[in-house]
């Protein structure tokens, strides 16, 4: 525990207005859904917020239709800076709610609110903002500008807001009206952006939103009126939806999961390597595709880290998400909990080292403190499996030679951070890493103007920047 | 009088630099177009396709390592040498295809010219589908393509040699490696781009040809999990097994080249896609200030 204690410093929750119960987003109006609705909770409380409507085949059908006469009569044959004027708009909007949307993402996922209002929700207008500047310039993008037509796209529940970005700003700026499907434990913010479209008069049926869980997605990425589907998620969902796709003409881009290494060598810069690697891997609870679970420190100075970043872990304020002063929130649903004490009780069964700073849990909600784990080797199962939490393994290493093939020893590859003072260094281990992205001397840093995707199992196509309109465009392949 | 008796060639695998016979020990009958006998071919088998998945695999890191200027030295070797060895183009091309003279005698010239065409982007590709990323912050980040690594690559069934170069080329020239399997019916200006290949300073490894039946060796080739990506382009038109073949690529989620409905025009310009569909972008972020 810190030697100064921090007085309560709530931010108010009066700005958001969450309704008893919400529909489906279809043509530009909210209707019922004909499947069984769910609830979705603060996962902090885990007080019940809303009643959501769960979409069937009838209206993941509808919405499909829906998209699809936009496309045809309206989005489509729009020209590119009308469209880009629509996008514009809703980056304004996202700017000027950005308090109500902050508040309500936090509410809904459990993440700090420092974090919603300081990355997702402006990250997520700034992706608007850049893709608006696209729609009418798509001839200079090397891709062509032909759109695909309708996309399908389904998103998780780690970043809600911010995927929902990723997804749905290049997708119109190239021309395609989307059928979007948020995460069944975050819902909320989806929905708050439906009616941001209907306040900047998007013409209706350009973006659908159809709530419910894993069978809504299925049915939305089998469905045969799509020309496109964009998933970000579990390697494991990437690979089914792979399969489903398979002899169509569907165009498919997949954001899928990681296990990155961070890099730390002896001379690297100490102070902000140690912020680094607790940036990497207690970020958003560790709720993060490209998340640093793996510390990979050269050996000669894994003591000497340890030591600080076990210092520094202790100094992590773990608790109320609306807290300004919260930097670890709670984990987004039971069911995620139940999967990171799965693995980290495998990790313990397995040998590996356990530690936690002392750290005292709300007794509601679900929680889980920033663990890290020592002597840990390759075989170990959490050094090979994704556990999307806030649990770190380190492992060490002595020639550069080794942190690389320890590095890309897994399946995914997607992210990786390399700590060094040494310039030739990190140019020599950045192209040797096959991950999509390589934070040197930084990490998880984003913005919509840099590419962001993965190799091997981590998916394949990038999201962000020019290489993002490949994803939507005819004919292009990056 | 006695006439001179010829000398045949017995045509075989290419695998790793070597010109082995298939481990199976089969071979098969390879007709002309008018259905006479020209040779038996090796019949490549599912061990043929992991030794030369192996010999990729060796191979890929050397071979994306090495220069993009060597790279696309090397491939206009390749070029030099095809070209040197026009007439026996030719002579396969008509044997196989059944063109005429100056029909196939345009399609080598094709051919070498794509071939060209190619080598030129290894050391413009980079330039071409990079970026400098402008991001908010005092950061350097730059986004420059990658090979994705050991590609399998199924050539077309009819354009023996001109539909050959115009999906091998694409993938070596950016770093990555192949194991290619050539057209079923019209193997002979495979196993001659091969000889070729072994003679034109390309690493043993970095291509690697199977002679054979799509319909058996690919499906080993699309499940394989040490295999990066696949090209269907060789089953055009068959739905159903360029179907399986995706989802078995599924596994270890491949990048997929689909199979077309039918065997494009090769005659058109290529454009980038061959390319960039075996491209991995990668993005490095590093701070800036003193």
């Amino acid at each position: 525990m810190s030697i100064f204690e921090y007085a309560p410093a709530p931010e108010s929750r009066s700005i958001v207005d969450i309704k008893g119960s919400y529909g489906l987003f279809v043509n530009g109006e909210f209707t019922d859904g004909h499947g069984t609705p769910f609830k979705t909770v603060n996962p902090a409380t885990e007080e019940v917020l809303a009643e959501v409507a769960e979409a069937d085949a009838s209206d993941v059908d509808a919405a499909v239709k829906a998209a699809r006469k936009a496309y045809d009569k309206v989005w489509g044959p729009m020209p590119g800076r009308e469209r880009a004027k629509y996008l514009y708009r809703i980056a304004r909007i996202l700017q000027e709610r950005a308090r109500e949307i902050s508040v309500l993402e936090t509410i809904d996922n459990g993440k700090p609110i420092k974090e919603s209002r300081d990355v997702d929700v402006p990250t997520a207008a700034a992706f608007f903002f850049y893709y608006a500047g696209w729609a009418d310039k798509l001839e200079h993008s090397g891709y062509g500008s032909t759109p695909l037509g309708v996309a399908g796209q389904v998103i998780p529940w780690n970043f809600p807001l911010l995927m929902l970005a990723w997804k749905i700003a290049p997708a119109l700026a190239c021309g395609n009206t989307v059928v979007l499907k948020p995460a069944e434990t975050t819902p909320l913010t989806a929905l708050l952006f439906a009616e941001i479209c209907q306040q900047a008069d998007l013409p209706l049926g350009v973006v659908n939103i159809i709530t419910g869980a894993g069978a809504t997605g299925e049915t939305l990425v089998g469905h045969p009126g799509i020309d496109k589907v964009a998933f970000t998620g579990s390697t494991g969902v990437g690979k089914a939806i792979a399969r489903t796709v398979a002899g169509s003409n569907k165009k498919v881009t997949l954001e899928l999961g990681g296990k990155a290494a961070n890099i730390v060598f002896d001379d690297a810069p100490m102070d902000q390597a140690v912020e680094g690697i607790v940036n990497g891997i207690f970020f958003n609870q560790g709720h993060v595709c490209c998340a640093g679970s793996r510390l990979l420190v050269q050996e000669s100075v894994a003591d000497e880290v340890l030591e600080r970043l076990k210092r520094r872990m202790s100094t992590l304020r773990l608790g109320d998400p609306l807290d300004k002063n919260t930097d670890v929130g709670a984990i987004n649903s039971a069911a995620q909990l139940a999967r990171i004490h799965e693995l980290s009780d495998i990790g313990e069964a397995e040998g590996a080292g356990r530690w936690s700073p002392e750290c005292e849990l709300p007794a509601n909600g679900f929680w889980f403190p920033p663990t890290v784990f020592t002597g840990v080797s390759q075989a170990h199962r959490i050094a090979r499996e994704e556990i999307f939490g806030p649990v770190l393994s380190v492992l060490t290493f002595r020639t550069p030679s080794e942190a690389v093939e320890k590095a890309n020893n897994t399946p995914y590859g997607l992210s990786a951070g390399i700590w060094t003072d040494k310039g030739s260094r990190i140019l020599d281990i950045a192209g040797r890493l096959r991950a999509g992205v390589v934070w040197a001397n930084t990490f998880n840093k984003f913005d919509p103007t840099s590419p962001f995707g993965g190799y091997k199992e981590s998916g394949y196509g990038r999201e962000g920047g020019r290489h993002g309109l490949a994803a939507y465009l005819k004919g292009a392949d990056a | 009088m006695s006439s001179r008796i010829d000398v045949r060639k017995t045509y075989k695998l290419f695998i790793g630099g070597a010109f082995p016979r298939s481990e199976s020990g089969y071979s098969y009958v390879v007709n002309d177009h008018k259905g006479a006998f020209v040779a038996n071919a090796a019949l490549a088998s599912r061990k043929d396709a992991r030794d030369a998945l192996g010999a990729a695999r060796k191979a890929q890191a050397g071979w994306a390592g090495r220069a993009a200027y060597n790279r696309a030295q090397i491939l206009y070797r390749v070029a030099e040498v095809m070209e040197d060895r026009r007439p026996q183009f030719v002579q396969a091309v008509q044997q196989s295809e059944g063109l005429s003279g100056s029909k196939a005698e345009r399609v080598v010239d094709e051919a070498v010219d794509r071939w060209v065409w190619y080598a030129g982007w290894a050391d413009k590709l980079a330039q071409v589908v990079g970026n400098a990323n402008p991001v908010a912050g005092p950061f350097f980040n730059l986004s420059t393509p990658e090979p994705t690594g050991v590609v399998a690559v199924l050539a077309p069934e009819r354009s023996s040699l001109l539909g050959l170069v115009s999906v091998l080329a694409p993938v070596i020239v950016s770093g990555n490696t192949a194991v290619l399997v050539s057209s079923y019916s019209r193997p002979l200006p495979a196993v001659n781009l091969a000889e070729v290949l072994a003679t034109s300073d390309v690493p043993g490894g970095v291509v690697n040809v199977l002679t054979g039946k799509a319909a058996t060796v690919a499906p080993w080739l699309a499940a394989h999990m040490d295999v990066n990506a696949i090209d269907l382009t060789g089953v055009a038109g068959d739905a159903a097994l360029a179907t399986d073949l995706e989802v078995a690529a599924a596994d270890n989620l491949k990048r997929v080249r689909r199979a077309p409905a039918a065997e494009p025009d090769w005659s058109a310009e290529p454009g980038l896609e061959p390319m960039t569909a075996f491209l991995e972008t990668k993005t490095v972020w590093h701070p800036m200030g003193v």
